[in-house]
């Protein structure tokens, strides 16, 4: 049965980011099994959970670097979602808490690092690229379209217009030419 | 110039630039801290729990502090290296990080203690402070309590010898 296959795969693949983003504080780590109570289990406040979540995909977990803070399972990763969390439950703001991580991480804890002279390539680099790219391409599509044109059209003089004109219209010549086709035989 | 060069003049910049790309270590992120004043943290050593050590305790004296643990491989890689520092004179401070404390004790009487001594810092929440993000870490901090220095993973000759040494005598006489 593929289709019951399908669903489970299906089924499973919208689980398991679910679990990983939701599970924080089942974690082990160092840190749990010496200081219990630090990290509480999160559904008792869904919307400060919530808050968390969007704070912690900003930002950039250090140890396995493509990963965000909210999708890590490295025990770093597990810390920083437990201080976030007291710190937006202690009344600090978003983006107070994403400062406090920079002030400690530098820019690059965030994803989005923000516009400044060290990060302006990094901003505006691809998108400069791009137009680099698209203007030689068109350059050089020009510039081929103009030879081809030039190679099309030739200066010829007047009789070899007119030649070009009689085989331009030479349907009825290719038909004559086959009925000649004895001749042409002959002519060998 | 003929056009026929572009493309190897193309290749040739972006060869290079990749060239220098893969010199650079993408797990060394800089720190913000350097030139900053040490976090201040306050925590209880290794050594004798009821008794705290902060960084005020080692203001006047240029010193290192090294985050360690009892569960890091490369901290006891780099463990002969800082038995050599502090050999040489220099205090170095640990930082016993995420770490339980038997373990952390055993570890020193196993390997040797070339601390003066540890704080323990058993949630990683002063890790945090420093910016922490893997074990061995070292900060070296200034007569006035300033980080100058910070190097990430374990430390080998060539920073010690290029690096950390130099800075640490120009440091001390200044």
């Amino acid at each position: 049965m593929p289709l019951v296959y399908a669903l489970v795969l299906a089924a499973g693949m919208v689980a398991v980011p679910a679990a990983a983003t939701t599970a924080p504080a089942q974690a082990p780590s160092a840190a749990g099994a010496t200081t219990p109570g630090v990290a509480r289990p999160n559904a008792e406040d869904p919307a400060l959970e919530q808050r968390l979540i969007s704070v912690t995909k900003e930002l950039r977990c250090l140890v396995c670097q493509n990963e965000s803070i909210a999708d890590s399972h490295a025990s770093l990763a597990v810390d920083m979602r437990n201080e976030i969390r007291e710190q937006l439950k202690s009344g600090m703001s978003e983006r107070q808490v994403i400062d406090f991580m920079v002030a400690r991480y530098g820019n690059f804890v965030r994803f989005r690092p923000p516009l400044d002279w060290t990060t302006i390539a990094l901003w505006f680099g691809p998108g400069l690229l791009m137009a680099i790219g698209l203007g030689l391409l068109v350059g050089q599509l020009r510039h081929r379209r103009t030879l081809a044109a030039a190679r099309a059209m030739p200066d010829l003089s007047e009789a070899e217009r007119a030649a070009l004109a009689t085989l331009a219209s030479g349907r009825d010549g290719h038909e004559k030419h086959k009925d000649g086709n004895t001749d042409r035989m002959v002519d060998r | 110039m003929n056009r026929a060069w572009l493309p190897l003049v193309g290749f040739g910049v972006l060869a290079a630039f990749l060239g220098v790309g893969l010199t650079l270590n993408p797990r060394e992120v800089p720190s913000p801290l350097i030139g900053k004043p040490a976090p201040a943290f306050s925590l209880p050593t290794l050594a004798e729990p009821q008794k705290q050590f902060s960084v005020e305790d080692a203001k006047g004296k240029v010193w290192l502090l090294n985050v360690w643990a009892s569960w890091c491989t490369p901290c006891l890689e780099e463990h002969p290296i800082i038995e050599v520092l502090s050999k040489k004179g220099i205090p170095v401070y640990g930082l016993n990080y995420k770490d339980k404390e038997a373990a952390a004790t055993a570890w020193l009487r196993r390997h040797g203690d070339p601390y003066i001594l540890s704080v323990v810092d058993p949630t990683g929440r002063v890790g945090i402070d420093y910016g922490v993000y893997g074990t061995p870490e070292t900060y070296l901090i200034d007569k006035q309590g300033v980080i100058r220095f910070k190097h990430v993973g374990p430390l080998n000759p060539q920073v010690v010898e290029r690096t950390l040494l130099p800075l640490i005598a120009k440091l001390r006489a200044s």
